[in-house]
């Protein structure tokens, strides 16, 4: 079938089986490869995208049901990887293989645009569903808090904040 | 199936340099390794009738007229940060800027690299000298050129990261512009060359980002499963869910007739090594225009198998056989220290406790994946393989194929755990695209990752322990429940002859019994350890516990206890050494970091 539907701010449109997750639409037909197949099954997390904002499993999502929606992957988390939660991430080193941490940004950036300052508690509670197989979730939750710290800065760039380093 | 870890490593092989000059300026080194005839004859070649190497030769560092280098990471990147630590060694000695390093992964290539492996925690102790000295050697050859050019002795030059200086002149010149003038000169030998004193090093120790942190945070297509080849097709592969079973018969007249599929066939091949499935295993293959239609396909496919003996087995039925083999003799003794029995029957508290644990999958969340190409009689692999170089084998025997026909392109790898060392996904993809015959991206499944592993063999530990009245350790004994054949243990279901307490308690005894099992069974991280480590530590605080013990302290005496190994009266392998002293100094910084002692803690926890 035809879906017409918005991925990263840009419209696209793709002819292709009703039943196909849209996990399997961005990588495949759209070549945007940064959404990851882990389980198809919305058990880890690897897969997730904001559709129409929210933070969703792409791999079970038939992409019939994104006629019209806007999609963000993490591709598009900004426009040239500046996000605060990209920077935020590098800067504390986050990944060790790599492969969750597409889904892990989505998930944390939903939860900022919902929450500007999460407890450890709401980030725990957020990323929940986010599999990390490497055990990166302590620098996670860090990366997150200092994240929530840069777009405040980022607020507030009248008066710019010497950057301290993140801790290890 | 034995697995070398480190090919080459305990051999004595040597590595050499060759410098060429890059088109359009620029300083190319490239190592070689045994035979140096071999070397030489790839020199000339890279060298060509213009003089200047092929810039796409594989090399260990480029410099270029701007200053840039590109250090080249020989070893798979599996997460463990490899592709970071080993240009970091050559910048490091060749002395430049990091921020002045451009990182490059390398594909497989045992003419110009050695041990390209990820596996055995090795890469850091392994490639320390040998990394260190190909830049120490760039960097000798950039101080030999710059001191030509000024007339004075090398030895009167130094460096400063990415300059050569001559301090009684003043002089200064960076390595860019040095670099066609070194392309020239013979590269020193690798054995002798100066590296730096330990006391100035400006990157090693110091706290480096992943070099692919940026790409990985903006979704940059960098591992195995985000490979696209032009004209490339899209396969699914289903095996028998029994190990070992075969293909009796399956509806693929029907399935080819689904949307996008493309091919639908059986393959009945089976590599075995050892007794051991390595490579391909029976199954059906579905190649489709998209993975999307191959799995939807594959929900059609009706195989009927012949599931073979291993029909039979089942982790109850393993805990039974277990259970009835823990109360016989046990069939390989392994080490006996004092006399057990004895020591037991005169111990004041004794405690018995069996203890197991099950198989487990390795479940990179990167599911097993491979892209492969094979045309005209030439095969190209993009695997995310932590031993390419056996996966190739693997490939070529499967195949029919000489090794030099294969070229394996070393992708990132979404976890390893010990899972890709097992390269049975490359063989599938090669397989399957070479029945195919168009470049075909096989991606397995998750319940194929989970139902097709090389497992974590469950273990089974029956131990019986002793305490004296001053509530000290004095007898122990473990009848360990495994798989094997009796007198050899499965892949990684083994436990070492010397395994702790051994020469901490002075009765000691371990030995071993083996169910035989068709489940494939392989290394996890920590192989051994991470299970029979659980097992014994927790048998220690239940022993600590009935001695009325707190059991850190416990554990402190336990260490104290050590003895120079004794002579052994078991067959098995030769003991681990334990450091009684150094464990006892990470159990105090534990317990002193942790507040050991001051804290309430949760039910579940424990030293």
């Amino acid at each position: 079938m035809k879906v017409r539907f918005k991925v990263n701010g840009q419209p696209r449109s793709v002819d292709v089986p009703a039943d196909m997750p849209l996990l399997w639409t961005l990588r495949d037909v759209l070549e945007l490869k940064g959404t990851k197949f882990g389980c198809g099954a919305a058990q880890c997390g690897a897969c997730t995208v904001h559709f129409n904002g929210a933070a969703t499993r792409s791999c079970v999502l038939p992409v019939s049901a994104a006629q019209g929606a806007e999609i963000t992957t993490v591709e598009g988390l900004s426009p040239d990887g500046t996000h605060a939660l990209q920077r935020a991430w590098e800067e504390l080193d986050v990944p060790q293989c790599g492969y969750c941490q597409a889904g892990q940004l989505m998930s944390a950036a939903a939860l900022l645009d919902a929450k500007a300052h999460p407890t450890d508690a709401d980030i725990d509670v957020a990323m929940n569903g986010n599999l990390c197989r490497c055990a990166t979730y302590l620098r996670i939750r860090q990366a997150i808090h200092r994240a929530a710290e840069l777009k405040v800065q980022a607020t507030h760039a009248g008066r710019p904040r010497r950057l301290t380093e993140g801790k290890p | 199936m034995t697995i070398a870890l480190q090919p080459g490593a305990g051999v004595s092989r040597r590595d050499f340099l060759r410098a060429s000059a890059l088109a359009g300026g620029g300083l190319l080194l490239a190592s070689y390794v045994e035979p140096l005839d071999a070397a030489d004859a790839f020199a000339a070649r890279a060298a060509g009738a213009s003089g200047v190497a092929d810039p796409s030769l594989n090399a260990f560092i480029r410099i270029m007229p701007d200053g840039m280098v590109t250090i080249v990471a020989k070893n798979p990147e599996i997460g463990q940060g490899v592709k970071t630590m080993l240009p970091m060694l050559i910048a490091e000695e060749l002395d430049v800027e990091w921020k002045n390093v451009r990182v490059e992964q390398a594909p497989l290539d045992s003419v110009r690299y050695s041990g390209q492996t990820a596996g055995g925690s090795t890469a850091t102790p392994s490639n320390w000298l040998p990394m260190r000295r190909i830049g120490a050697a760039g960097r000798a050859m950039l101080v030999s050129a710059a001191a030509a050019k000024w007339g004075v002795p090398a030895s009167e030059c130094d460096t400063t990261p990415g300059v050569v200086r001559h301090a009684a002149s003043g002089r200064t010149i960076g390595y860019g512009e040095l670099a066609t003038s070194a392309a020239s000169s013979t590269a020193p030998d690798l054995a002798t060359v100066t590296l730096k004193d330990p006391k100035t090093f400006r990157i090693i120790g110091t706290r480096v980002r992943g070099v692919d942190v940026h790409a990985i945070v903006t979704g940059t297509p960098m591992f195995g499963i985000d490979v696209t080849v032009p004209g490339m097709l899209y396969a699914t592969y289903l095996k028998c869910p029994v190990f070992g079973g075969t293909v009796a018969s399956a509806n693929l007249a029907e399935v080819r007739t689904l949307p996008g599929v493309r091919h639908a066939f059986v393959v009945n091949a089976t590599s075995i090594q050892e007794g051991v499935t390595v490579g391909i295993s029976p199954g059906v293959a579905i190649v489709a225009d998209s993975w999307w239609l191959a799995k939807s396909a594959r929900g059609r496919l009706r195989v009927r198998w012949n599931e073979g003996t291993t029909a039979a087995q089942s982790s109850a039925g393993f805990a039974r056989q277990a259970a009835e083999l823990a109360k016989q003799p046990p069939q390989l003794p392994m080490r006996h220290d004092g006399d057990v029995g004895a020591a037991l029957e005169g111990a004041v508290k004794t405690v018995s406790a069996s203890y197991m644990y099950p198989f487990i999958a390795h479940a990179t969340l990167e599911p097993q994946n491979c892209t492969a190409r094979y045309a005209d009689g030439k095969l190209e692999l993009w695997a995310p393989a932590q031993l390419p170089d056996l996966g190739r084998g693997m490939v070529a025997k499967a195949l029919g194929l000489e090794p030099e026909a294969i070229s394996v392109n070393i992708t990132r790898s979404g976890g390893g755990f010990g899972r890709r060392l097992y390269q049975d996904f490359m063989v599938e993809a090669a397989w399957i695209a070479k029945e195919t015959g168009a470049p075909v991206k096989l991606v397995w499944t998750r319940e194929d990752d989970i139902q097709h592993d090389f497992y974590r063999p469950a273990g089974y530990h029956n131990f019986a322990g002793g305490v004296d009245a001053a509530g000290k350790l004095v007898a122990w004994q473990n009848h360990f429940v495994s798989f094997g054949d009796g007198k050899s243990f499965a892949a990684s279901a083994n436990i070492g002859g010397g395994e702790f307490p051994a020469r901490f308690v002075p009765n000691y005894s371990l030995a071993a019994s083996m169910m035989p099992t068709g489940v494939p069974t392989g290394a996890l991280r920590a192989p051994g350890s991470n299970g029979i480590a659980f097992a014994v530590q927790s048998f220690i605080d239940e022993l600590a516990h009935a001695a009325g013990r707190d059991p850190l302290q416990f554990r402190l005496d336990l260490l104290a206890a050590e003895q120079p190994a004794p002579a052994s009266t078991g067959t098995g392998p030769q003991p681990v050494l334990f450091d009684g002293s150094r464990m006892r100094a990470v159990l105090e910084l534990v317990a002193e970091k942790s507040g050991w002692g001051t804290r309430q803690l949760p039910r579940g926890t424990g030293m």
